[in-house]
């Protein structure tokens, strides 16, 4: 994660990039470094971490993505709104920014899931059966946004970042087999 | 070697498809004078600052914008014609005033002005290219550079009168 982070602010680019331009793109890099920790923390894969710890974790670095995400789409609509507003209503001639605004909506929706879980009032297994369904949108969507943009990360980090959010969001999914929702018994 | 035989199932199927094909317009017929007019891309006129001045040069230049301009149907080259030309460049956002400039089209329609390197914005290195002058339609152009490396960019537009 720190490695894509230090590769992308080598980038040349930058220095022909307004500060809130840079800011809106490392805001995006932030967000897939939290893509990662998610589903490690939900599958409680990392070592040495209390059960309780990994999800108070899951809560904070879910917060922190949905700053993030409106930090980046933040910063770009104050450097070009035109190109902001074909993104969001999908008329973008980039095919990449109809897929980051799916993610950012189905981050929206797995974040309000998340916050909400006990008002809500589903059974748990329903209730992880749509929030992680909506947190695998998230992820494919933002995985595919990354790799069609050319520009905010240097290529190598930007493909091994995708694929161990790739690997630890299918150990987590096999691990916690979320599709079964029966009552257990 | 048979000869090409039809039986009735097959070439009832033959002309539907036919005419099927001819319905939903994968068949046209070619057509004379058939040039048509350049349809505005998505997202050209993003940032767009009318009535950029005629320059030699935008900046500093070293990357070169090059084009035709020709008119819909005969396909003629359309002499002096006022072609506006903006991109993130290396001096400049797309915003930027500097960053915009206009150029005309010679005797052959053709136009070519010098501007900074272009590089990746809004994650595509792209250029801006809009012909509104009135006398044809208004197109706006937004071309993609095959390389960021690429150190030219060529858009054409074939214009219909207004």
């Amino acid at each position: 994660m720190a490695l894509s982070l230090i590769a992308a602010a080598a980038s040349p680019l930058l220095a022909w990039r307004e500060p809130v331009y840079i800011a809106a793109g490392f805001a995006g890099v932030v967000s897939m470094c939290l893509l990662l920790m998610q589903p490690l923390l939900a599958g409680r894969l990392l070592p040495g971490l209390a059960p309780v710890t990994s999800r108070r974790w899951h809560r904070w670095c879910g917060l922190m993505l949905v700053a993030a995400i409106l930090i980046h789409v933040g910063g770009l609509w104050i450097t070009s709104p035109p190109d902001v507003f074909d993104a969001l209503l999908f008329v973008s001639p980039t095919p990449f920014s109809a897929w980051g605004v799916i993610a950012m909506w189905a981050a929206f929706g797995a974040a309000f899931l998340g916050l909400f879980r006990k008002r809500l009032g589903l059974r748990f297994r329903v209730w992880r059966l749509a929030h992680a369904s909506l947190a695998i949108i998230t992820i494919l969507g933002s995985i595919v946004h990354a790799l069609l943009i050319e520009g905010t990360m240097e290529v190598m980090t930007k493909w091994a970042l995708c694929g161990l959010v790739v690997l630890a969001s299918v150990t987590t999914l096999a691990k916690v087999r979320i599709w079964d929702i029966r009552r257990p018994s | 070697m048979p000869g090409l035989t039809f039986s009735r199932r097959s070439l009832v199927l033959a002309s539907g498809a036919t005419l099927a094909m001819g319905a939903t317009g994968l068949l046209v017929p070619a057509r004379a004078n058939g040039l048509v007019p350049t349809a505005s891309m998505r997202g050209g006129s993003n940032n767009y600052r009318p009535g950029a001045p005629i320059v030699d040069r935008i900046g500093g230049g070293g990357f070169w914008m090059t084009g035709t301009v020709r008119r819909a149907g005969d396909g003629a080259p359309l002499p002096d014609q006022r072609i506006q030309i903006w991109a993130h460049t290396t001096e400049g956002h797309e915003r930027d005033p500097q960053s915009h400039g206009a150029t005309l089209t010679d005797a052959n329609g053709e136009f070519r002005l010098e501007m900074p390197q272009i590089v990746p914005a809004f994650g595509q290195p792209h250029g801006h290219l809009a012909y509104d002058s009135g006398e044809f339609e208004t197109v706006f152009l937004r071309p993609i550079m095959g390389s960021s490396k690429d150190k030219t960019l060529a858009a054409h537009f074939v214009l219909q009168p207004a």
